[in-house]
């Protein structure tokens, strides 16, 4: 590798670099292996960073205990969309920068000894976005679960559908929402978790119909986009609008919960959703 | 040119599939401009909403109003009509034809009200056993403050998870503009028809532009890149059914587009009608949870990609001078600058 030389060019904003991350809240510099001690959360201002599917998986789940299912989902291109790039393109190069196959994550695990369905979302490839694979693992987790009878976790990051799968995108809205519509007529429970951020078509299905609603402190949480909304209506936004705590005001969102207790706060709500009957399937045939 | 694109001659055309992004009989010259004609055909202003339809259609309608929760939408009409003797519920979205009157109506953008009315009626209907038939044609959702504050988001995603189990044929008729989720929330249904010259997206065209090409004068690109006519949807399975327009167009000749969207429905009715309501059900999950395109590779997903790891010199100067200048990754792990892509509303 050649000797590199210190260069002089304005520094990139927010741009995590190896060693040293800016929180992009207090300006503060923090060491990566502190911030990543810190569950990815500013020691000094308390601002959450996002999260990786896999750290969010390590930080909710047992030591161990997460067994991954349906992991050869991949994304086509159902309308042969190009934009700047095609949409192969994007896929190809989301998939090298984190690894993934696309933006979700989901198979089964434990949490505090409970054996959970759990579907992560990960803001890193393509905004989180939703296509036809996002869908379709919702709906598996959602179809895991009641076919196994255990609860389900969803932790979202996204930006909505993702627009390059045009109106199929669109439709996994009906695809996660009646999956998830069974899981409820068998009285399986379902508790959502959101993150920064969790918006579009996202937020207008699976992440807003948890039994229970969880939220990160000062997540972007919103339907319309705030440019959306003020350009198309020119109002003047309310201060805090669109974050966790303002959906917490406004009744939509039970608890805002920091990251380091999230672990435990699920694991607590779990304990009281847990069944005095089996759920699901197991019951039916109990 | 426009009245090449207009589907004259549609049933000879009939099932013939993946004609790719341009409009059937129009010359190759520019499929952008032909899309684009169709969305501006699709918001034309004298095009016939629900209000205008059921005038043509039902023999009798009695409009309900109110959430019981917080107010009336008038975005969003509902109530109960007879088409040709059959007693159906129908809710739709309405625009309005002057200033004062889209005021009143939010410039037909619903606001949680109007979908909490949808569901209000569609849950009567399935008490009372009526199929309900839908009327859509909406840019979005109201995207203001006061929409997320009486949770727009949670509107929509119970009206579609409501539609997808509810115990009562559901026909979907998409009138003009399929916006999005605002459209979605009273477009799920057992059959989804599609007037010729309506269209349908994820996502406004210039929103989409905005977002991918960084200007809405790609607005008719991003059109064409959606494949958003009821051709298109078609195709992609989204819709089942495109009904022909008279004439220039649906604005221009009410009458007929209704006689032509009466004779559809019923038909698709008896149908329905026909089938038992469990299968019914069953069916409309099968529809929906059969939409959308992935392949299935065996093995593992790919390992993460080890974090590159400088020589000794780069790492010290990464210690010392960090925050001075930007060490430029081979590959950008952990970053996460890709455009948000969110959807309209």
């Amino acid at each position: 590798m050649p000797m590199k030389f210190p260069s002089f060019r304005s520094r990139r904003e927010d741009y995590p670099e190896k060693m040293w991350t800016r929180c992009p809240s207090c300006e503060e510099q923090l060491f990566n292996k502190q911030l990543e001690k810190a569950m990815n959360v500013c020691p000094s201002c308390g601002h959450h960073f996002r999260l990786s599917a896999t750290m969010r998986l390590s930080q909710l789940l047992d030591d161990g205990s997460f067994v991954e299912r349906d992991p050869g989902l991949v994304s086509v291109d159902p309308l042969g969309f190009v934009d700047q790039k095609p949409y192969p393109d994007r896929v190809a190069a989301a998939q090298l920068a984190t690894g993934l196959r696309d933006a979700a994550v989901w198979g089964t695990g434990r949490i505090e000894g409970m054996r959970i369905a759990i579907l992560v979302m990960d803001f890193g490839f393509m905004g989180g976005s939703m296509g036809a694979v996002v869908g379709e693992k919702v709906a598996r987790a959602a179809e895991g679960a009641l076919e196994e009878g255990i609860p389900l976790v969803i932790v979202s990051a996204s930006g909505g559908a993702r627009m390059q799968e045009g109106t199929l995108a669109l439709m996994q809205l009906v695809k996660t929402m009646a999956a998830l519509e069974r899981l409820r007529a068998a009285r399986v429970p379902y508790v959502s978790v959101m993150s920064d951020p969790t918006t579009g078509g996202v937020f207008a299905s699976y992440a807003a119909m948890g039994d229970v609603n969880l939220a990160e402190p000062n997540a972007l949480i919103g339907f319309a986009g705030a440019r959306v909304g003020a350009g198309t209506i020119g109002q003047e936004l309310p201060p805090g609008f669109q974050r966790s705590e303002f959906l917490y005001r406004h009744g939509f969102v039970d608890r805002i919960v920091q990251r380091a207790d999230l672990r435990q706060e699920l694991a607590q709500v779990l304990r009281f959703l847990a069944p005095t009957q089996p759920w699901g399937k197991e019951a039916a045939r109990g | 040119m426009v009245d090449r694109i207009l589907g004259r001659g549609r049933e000879a055309r009939e099932g013939h599939e993946g004609r790719g992004d341009q409009a059937p009989d129009a010359p190759a010259a520019d499929p952008k401009a032909a899309v684009w004609a169709r969305v501006q055909l699709a918001r034309n202003l004298r095009r016939p909403r629900i209000l205008e339809l059921l005038a043509v259609i039902a023999d009798e309608f009695v409009e309900l109003h109110g959430d019981r929760l917080f107010g009336d939408d008038e975005a969003v009409v509902a109530g109960f009509a007879r088409i040709e003797g059959r007693r159906v519920v129908v809710v739709g979205q309405q625009k309005g034809a002057d200033t004062e009157e889209n005021v009143r109506r939010s410039f037909g953008m619903p606001h949680p009200e109007g979908y909490r009315k949808a569901m209000r009626v569609m849950e009567l209907a399935e008490r009372c056993g009526l199929p309900v038939v839908t009327f859509v044609d909406v840019p979005g959702a109201h995207p203001g403050p006061e929409s997320e504050e009486r949770g727009i988001a949670e509107a929509i995603a119970r009206s579609v998870g409501l539609m997808s189990r509810l115990r009562t044929p559901i026909v979907t008729v998409i009138t003009g503009e399929g916006g999005s989720g605002g459209a979605l929330a009273i477009a799920v249904g057992d059959v989804v028809l599609a007037l010729e010259n309506a269209v349908y997206s994820v996502i406004s065209p210039e929103g989409c532009a905005s977002i991918l090409w960084r200007t809405t004068d790609e607005a008719p690109t991003a059109a064409l890149a959606m494949r958003m006519t009821a051709d298109d949807q078609r195709a992609l399975g989204v819709v089942d059914l495109v009904i022909a327009e008279p004439g220039e167009g649906a604005h221009a000749d009410h009458a007929e587009t209704g006689r032509r969207l009466k004779t559809a429905i019923t038909e698709q009715l008896d149908r329905l009608a026909a089938i038992p309501v469990e299968v019914l059900v069953e069916q409309r999950y099968r529809r929906y949870r059969s939409l959308g395109a992935y392949a299935e590779l065996a093995g593992p997903a790919p390992t993460p990609p080890v974090p590159p790891r400088g020589g000794l010199a780069d790492r010290l100067r990464g210690l010392i001078e960090a925050g001075q200048r930007a060490i430029p990754a081979p590959l950008p792990v952990g970053r996460r600058d890709e455009p948000p892509a969110r959807e309209d509303v």
